[in-house]
């Protein structure tokens, strides 16, 4: 086990480093075209933009700008944001924060509503809730978030006007302004999460020691909560952590229709505005925790599963 | 006897390829859902086909702004979903927007699958370094959030219909690779490959008619999920403003221009969201139905 940490720990590292130095080298370095054009805009002179290249220490070797990218990076100085005029760590502290919360939300509702979902249905295969479900999980995997975005627009805000359109929280938190966007993510994962419980539990429920256990005369109840779940629930544990990838997609789609002040919306500004020290920043933090969740994944999964474990 | 029984059934197989592809697509007709599927698809494609007769305007014709759907123009044609900002009619954009979607989806699904079926049949049958590399490099593009891995791409290219494909190639060939792989290292202990080793063809050979048309069942499932991914995806990058450039209609593009006036004219954004998420649902139902049957037989 203690291997197995220290093995996926390790490939973690490897990863990051790897992807820092391939951003490094897309957004901050003449390999894919010039830097101060990209902030400076195309029509810059050349002086303009040799001299905007010098201050911001473009003509030092490329080791040791990606040096100090990174170390400055590690230390919490992720640098300037050029169209805010502040230190990126400012702008993205919120920022996060505000997508925590959205993301919290989505995963406390989504996960139990899923799990409960596809458990019953796994239960009794071919049943019509199992059927139902796997009508609602395609249909619901097929909407595009910013379509299902429209959609819910159209029946909450434009048709019942029972909501606000827009989630900018200008004055502060506000709940009701979070139903739409959390909605919808919710939407869009319930069905795939669903569905993987299902098959997990439909998969447990006909293995032998279910039978032994329930022709041995134990009662229905206890066969399912004592002996399934806990091996229907492995398999999940995992796709739930692995969702955690999907929702850093799904927030910028959905923070972007919404107007929600968080961290998608932000990288995708910064991607438009070129706004390199930020992107690079957006990009790195959605790496770190994309990569962290997929390595608990790995290691939790490994705990959970005592087959693995004790091979 | 035994080899000219063998003979006749290769020569046969090979003969009918184009039969047996007709007479698996006939199995559809047992998963009612595949139907669904394959039919929702088909109206498109004829959409698509003959949208330069179906569209009752130009797409990109400015004729008359802000119009509900239903109102008649003044040349006495309607427009049956209403026009956009820019006085475009709706139901011709979709239509011709069509073509886009239907054109790039299914040459990046292409692209992507070519690339990751000679990465996934080089690592799974050589292995080696060969493995390790590709499968390390695929470990790494696949830890990206996936649209974040977009954004960074178009960013730094530049939104173009050439450079959509590319990303996507980049994006999901990985994937592509990662199943590839493993159905390689399964079929490549088989019996038939030894005796194509041993009558000395070439590995590229063993690999692209030994190996590959026998992992077809699964790639064809993928394919068809990996289509629908692919329309999201392209939906998705217009939406973010970085899809193909204006003024050509595309689903996404057109939802992301009229975002903004959604309050006072929700028309504009619920057609082309009707229209991908079909499109989608087509693609997935029919993935389902293959699955469905493939599991049968």
């Amino acid at each position: 086990m203690a291997t197995l940490i220290a093995k996926r720990l390790g490939l973690m590292l490897f990863t990051m480093v790897i992807v820092s130095l391939i951003l490094f080298l897309l957004l901050d370095t003449n390999l894919a075209g010039d830097p101060a054009a990209r902030v400076l805009g195309q029509f810059a002179s050349a002086d303009q933009k040799s001299l905007w290249l010098a201050q911001h220490g473009y003509n030092d070797p490329l080791m040791t700008r990606y040096f100090h990218w990174v170390s400055g990076f590690v230390q919490g100085d992720l640098g300037e944001s050029n169209r805010y005029r502040a230190p990126v760590a400012d702008i993205l502290g919120p920022r996060l924060w505000n997508t925590a919360i959205l993301g919290f939300w989505t995963f406390a509702i989504m996960i139990p509503l899923s799990l409960l979902f596809g458990i019953l249905s796994g239960m009794c295969e071919g049943s019509k809730l199992d059927r139902t479900l796997s009508v609602i999980s395609i249909v619901t995997t097929s909407v595009p978030e910013f379509a299902s975005s429209v959609f819910f627009a159209a029946i909450f805000v434009f048709g019942l006007k029972w909501l606000p359109g827009t989630s900018g929280m200008a004055e502060g938190f506000d709940w009701v302004q979070m139903v739409l966007p959390v909605m919808v993510l919710v939407v869009y994962g319930f069905g795939y999460v669903a569905r993987m419980t299902r098959a997990s539990m439909a998969e447990v429920m006909t293995a032998q020691y279910i039978r032994t256990a329930i022709l041995k005369g134990l009662p229905y109840k206890t066969v399912i909560l004592r002996h399934a779940l806990r091996n229907a629930l492995i398999a999940p544990f995992t796709v739930i952590m692995l969702q955690i990838n999907w929702l850093l997609s799904g927030v910028i789609v959905v923070e972007f229709f919404f107007a929600y002040k968080g961290f998608g919306a932000l990288l995708l500004e910064a991607s438009l505005n070129n706004d390199v020290a930020l992107l690079e920043a957006c990009a790195m933090v959605a790496v770190v925790v994309a990569v962290t969740t997929q390595t608990l994944a790995d290691i939790g999964y490994t705990y959970l599963n005592p087959r693995i474990r004790f091979s | 006897m035994a080899t000219a029984t063998q003979t006749t059934i290769t020569a046969d197989s090979y003969g009918s390829a184009f039969m047996r592809g007709l007479k698996s697509f006939a199995l559809l007709r047992e998963s009612w859902v595949g139907m669904i599927g394959a039919a929702i698809i088909l109206f498109w494609i004829l959409v698509a086909l003959l949208a330069p007769w179906l569209a009752p305007f130009e797409p990109n014709a400015s004729i008359q702004p802000f119009a509900r759907p239903g109102t008649v123009s003044a040349a006495g044609a309607t427009f049956w979903l209403g026009t956009d900002h820019l006085g475009r009619d709706i139901l011709s954009r979709i239509m011709w927007g069509t073509r886009t979607v239907l054109f790039y989806a299914p040459l990046a699904t292409l692209v992507a699958y070519t690339v990751g079926i000679l990465m996934g049949l080089a690592a799974g049958y050589r292995g080696g370094w060969i493995d390790d590399v590709l499968s390390r490099i695929s470990d790494i593009i696949l830890s990206f959030p996936v649209l974040v891995l977009y954004i960074i791409i178009i960013g730094v290219i530049g939104a173009s219909g050439i450079n959509i494909i590319i990303a996507i190639t980049f994006a999901s060939s990985p994937g592509i690779m990662r199943i590839v792989r493993g159905l390689v290292l399964d079929l490549r202990n088989r019996d038939y490959v030894a005796a194509a080793q041993t009558r000395g063809e070439s590995d590229w050979r063993i690999m692209l008619v030994e190996i590959l048309p026998n992992a077809r069942g699964p790639l064809i499932v993928d394919a068809c999920l990996r289509l629908g991914y692919v329309i999201i995806t392209i939906g998705v990058l217009g939406f973010l403003g970085l899809g193909l450039p204006p003024p050509d209609p595309d689903w996404g593009g057109m939802v992301n221009e009229t975002r903004h006036m959604a309050i006072a004219f929700p028309y504009m954004v619920l057609a082309p969201s009707f229209a991908i998420s079909s499109l989608i649902l087509g693609f997935n139902l029919l993935a389902d139905g293959l699955r469905e049957i493939a599991i049968r037989d």
